[in-house]
């Protein structure tokens, strides 16, 4: 019991616990969609995440000598469970371990815990795994019901225990190359394309690339990054209980279609078009759930446009001039830098003023 | 079983706060008047329907000499005197002050200090008297029944002798406000009869059981300053009170008097969020309503004035909501300034205090009492009796800040509570300015959807504290240096004046030591008087000296 007497003796009955988990329930359809495409791996992969964040976020509270009672805030488990919808189905146990202690320790308790993270902790462990662990990362695990492969993927993910063995042991276990049952995602067929010298609309054309895939997620990809409808749903289940605000995902997919429409107006046959750009990668899961972060986002309303913004700009200038096929996470990465500055510089007028 | 439904309240609570948070984020999205941000806490107006009851006398009245904004007030009635209703029993001093009047007829037990509603349960001066039951009443300040026909400055002397003070809550002495500024013409009247603190009810049932007088009182306003229109604001929570408002002002058939609905949101009852949400403009920062023509008065004063004026009665009593979940009979009752706050509470079926925490005021802006044995004063609108285990700020527990903004979004000032409340717990008081700490109207819209149950506006209120403090030892230093100052520099000119006037008096006297030597040849007598007058000439110099610096 705190000695505080002070007004107002009232609160609306919001919480840390209310809002975590209300983004872990958005999520859902995310990652439902997740196991329908990639079974038993995406099942595994999840709980090991949230179950690795818990246990990290539990082991820093100890040594930190600080209360355990805000382990039961939710948002060590979001944090895993974001990070498990970030990465390919297809990375080892131990990879997603590491990416867990990443995120906890190196990205969220040394700076302070809860709160005082300048950046989204999912995504920094996320680069941590991509930088170490380039080819692992970028190997995306061939889904079940992907068109393109559609009678017989190469191998059916809904049969557990071969699922187990490649989990724990390897593709190896199994008897499979990795490169056997793994495929390129449409933007890492575009940016391969492109060092062919080939344009995105023929790259996408030989891809056997569709709109209607990429929006319900039938397609290659990270975890949950692959369906923007199952995204959108849970963004705006969000957007309607308030727990974020419109202006950063507004602004940012606004600004990637408004940019992508431009240059692929001026040269249609190197650009790929606005609606693959909003539909590709990881920009729906990006603009709904991670730059909408609350400790790493701005929180006055005109600097989160502006934070939708740059992300958007960087989102699109790396994936059509960057090494990266996919531009989402470093854009969000290096927009949290900017966030004390942007929170200092745009703050709501004051009345009378 | 009470936790769960504690729990099913909650929800419900969370359900009702979603909605209205809808509501306002589309406002604000689509631009319209009124004001940014605020909140719809549960209103918890249990007491709406039940009509004002009067308090019997108690045995022992306490009037503190202070129960406004300004100077206190001096005594001028002795131990043992017997007073009247409506005398005239504390003077005000200054300017800014108020008088105070005794509540009813009795005698005068003693003159001292006694609690006061304060969160520092502080002591102040206080008649107390003790009633004779016979409430006989004083009728030195007859009734001004055409008020329209008298000088504007009458109107304001009488409601100035009254003791009338802005019974909101806010208690400023009223006929500061009433004064006119022929640069700031009033061009419009704003009866504030917003009542949006939750469980409050009072100006509710005022505006319900005196509709006429509040009309009238408007009236007596708008002859005071001089005003074309007036406008009785009501959010549409009071339906009732609307229709019986629109009905009063019908039947006393005033021009230029409209009833304006505004939707029902917390705070537009702070005086300059309800001038936007009426006249779409915002009194700017370090200026007064006034100067953009506009008065506010709450409806509760309005009755007062209307009574003053028209009846000739001092402010001697007021409506106060008894409410709060300790309180088994909830009331809206009419008592006597000074009345302790026990013997109302019993009244309500409240004997027991253990347990409970006193809130004066609505929940949203109310300060808790330390101490129980105070009285209601002129300030009191509401008095809340809650259960120590339900009351919010006593029992949350504060968490790390996840930056979700909400605290921006409600802010109906535009601040940055997060960001405040940072440099403000941290004490980097400079940098909170910078966040314009002190355009905080204290409303606890910030700290009413915090998610992680942080005190913001504790934190502001400490910081101000602060500052204010700081800036008074400054000014203290400063006043002290320059006083250290003055008085080095007027000894160091003394001593410079009294080694020049040494010096001159051994000039001279050496001087007349030649004249004396020389003079010794000659005759003795004449030659010993000389340098007697001389030194006699230079005193008198001195002094012209001295006197001639003296104006300076």
């Amino acid at each position: 019991m705190s000695l505080l007497i002070s007004s107002p003796h009232a609160h609306g009955g919001d919480s840390i616990r209310a809002n975590m988990l209300s983004v872990i329930l958005a999520l859902l359809p995310a990652a439902g969609v997740s196991v329908y495409l990639f079974g038993w791996l995406a099942l595994f992969l999840m709980v090991l995440c949230m179950l690795g964040c818990m246990l990290s976020e539990w082991g820093c509270l100890k040594a930190m000598g600080r209360p355990l009672s805000s382990l039961g805030d939710g948002s060590a488990a979001l944090t895993g469970l974001l990070l498990a919808l970030t990465l390919p189905a297809a990375v080892p146990w131990w990879m997603a371990l590491i990416g867990c202690v990443a995120a906890i320790v190196l990205a969220k308790q040394v700076y302070g815990g809860l709160g005082h993270n300048p950046f989204n902790p999912a995504l920094a462990a996320r680069v941590v795994l991509l930088i170490s662990f380039p080819l692992h990362m970028t190997a995306w695990i061939v889904p079940m019901h992907a068109p393109m492969f559609a009678a017989v993927p190469p191998l059916n993910l809904y049969d557990f225990s071969q699922c187990w063995n490649l989990f724990w042991l390897g593709p190896e276990a199994i008897g499979k190359g990795l490169d056997a049952i793994t495929m390129a995602s449409p933007l890492g067929h575009v940016k391969t394309e492109w060092s062919r010298g080939v344009g995105a609309v023929e790259a996408l054309r030989n891809y056997d690339y569709s709109y209607l895939d990429a929006f319900l997620g039938r397609e290659a990809g990270s975890l949950g990054e692959t369906s923007a409808l199952a995204l959108l749903l849970g963004g705006v289940y969000l957007l309607a209980r308030h727990t974020i605000s419109w202006h950063i995902p507004v602004s940012f997919i606004v600004t990637v279609y408004v940019l992508a429409a431009l240059f692929n107006a001026v040269n249609p046959e190197h650009f790929a078009p606005p609606l693959f750009h909003v539909l590709a990668g990881g920009l729906m899961l990006g603009a709904f759930f991670m730059a909408t972060d609350p400790v790493s986002s701005p929180v006055t309303p005109r600097g989160q446009i502006v934070f939708g913004i740059g992300c958007g700009l960087l989102t699109w200038s790396i994936r059509s001039f960057g090494g990266y096929p996919e531009g989402v996470m470093f854009s969000i990465l290096l927009m949290n830098c900017a966030v004390p500055l942007i929170d200092h510089y745009l703050r709501p007028r004051v009345y009378g003023k | 079983m009470p936790g769960l439904f504690d729990r099913l309240t909650t929800l419900i609570g969370k359900g009702a706060a979603k909605g209205a948070a809808s509501r306002v984020e589309l406002k604000a999205m689509i631009g319209t008047a009124g004001f940014s941000g605020g909140v719809h806490p549960k209103q918890m107006k249990n007491t709406a329907g039940l009509p004002i009851v009067d308090s019997p006398l108690p045995p022992r009245l306490i009037l503190p000499l202070k129960q406004h904004i300004g100077q206190v007030c001096t005594p001028i009635v002795e131990v043992g005197d017997r007073v009247l209703r409506g005398q005239k029993i504390g003077k005000s001093q200054g300017y800014v002050s108020a008088p105070v009047h005794a509540p009813t007829s009795g005698t005068v037990l003693a003159i001292e200090e006694h609690a006061v509603p304060h969160p520092s349960g502080m002591g102040r001066l206080c008649i107390i008297i003790e009633p004779d039951g016979k409430d006989e009443a004083d009728e030195n300040l007859p009734p001004i029944s055409n008020y329209r026909a008298e000088d504007p400055g009458l109107i304001r002397e009488r409601i100035r002798l009254s003791g009338i003070v802005g019974l909101g809550g806010a208690v400023f002495p009223t006929f500061i406000k009433l004064l006119r500024d022929h640069r700031h013409p009033v061009e419009m009247v704003i009866l504030n009869g917003i009542e949006c603190e939750p469980y409050l009810t009072c100006d509710h049932r005022v505006m319900l059981e005196h509709s006429a007088e509040i009309v009238r009182g408007l009236d007596v306003i708008m002859h005071a300053v001089e005003a074309q229109r007036g406008v009785i604001a009501i959010e549409d929570n009071k339906p009732d009170a609307i229709a019986a408002m629109q009905q009063a002002l019908t039947e006393a058939d005033l021009a230029h008097v409209e009833v304006r609905v505004l939707p029902t949101r917390y705070p537009q009852g702070s005086e300059k969020q309800l001038i936007q949400a009426v006249t779409g403009r915002q009194v700017p920062v370090g200026k007064l309503p006034l100067h953009i023509g506009v008065l506010c008065q709450n409806v509760g004063t309005t009755k007062a004035i209307h009574d003053a004026v028209c009846l000739g009665v001092p402010l001697t009593q007021r409506v106060v909501t008894i409410s709060g979940d300790a309180v088994p009979e909830p009331a809206n009752i009419c008592v006597r300034i000074g009345t302790p706050i026990p013997f109302v509470l019993a009244q309500c079926g409240l004997e027991d205090l253990n347990g409970v925490r006193l809130i004066h005021g609505g929940p949203m802006m109310g300060e808790r009492l330390p101490r129980m044995n105070v009285p209601l004063v002129k300030s009191t609108n509401g008095l809340l009796a809650m259960r120590q285990e339900t009351l919010y700020s006593e029992n949350a527990v504060e968490e790390p800040c996840i930056r979700c903004g909400h605290c921006v979004t409600v802010c109906p000032v535009g601040l940055v509570p997060n960001e405040l409340a940072w440099h403000c717990r941290h004490d980097q008081f400079d940098r909170g300015q910078e966040y314009d700490l002190f355009d905080c109207i204290e409303c606890g819209c910030c700290s009413y959807v915090c998610p992680s149950h942080i005190p913001l506006v504790h934190y502001f209120r400490y910081a101000k504290g602060q500052v204010a403090k700081i800036e008074k030892e400054r000014a203290f230093a400063e006043l002290s240096k320059a006083r250290s100052e003055a008085r080095d520099n007027r000894l160091a000119h003394e001593q410079a004046e009294r080694a020049a006037r040494r010096s001159k008096v051994r000039k001279q006297q050496a001087a007349s030591a030649v004249v004396k030597a020389k003079a010794e040849d000659g005759a003795d007598k004449p030659a010993e008087k000389k340098p007697t007058q001389a030194a006699k000439d230079m005193k008198a110099k001195d002094m012209k000296a001295k006197d001639m610096e003296k104006p300076a």
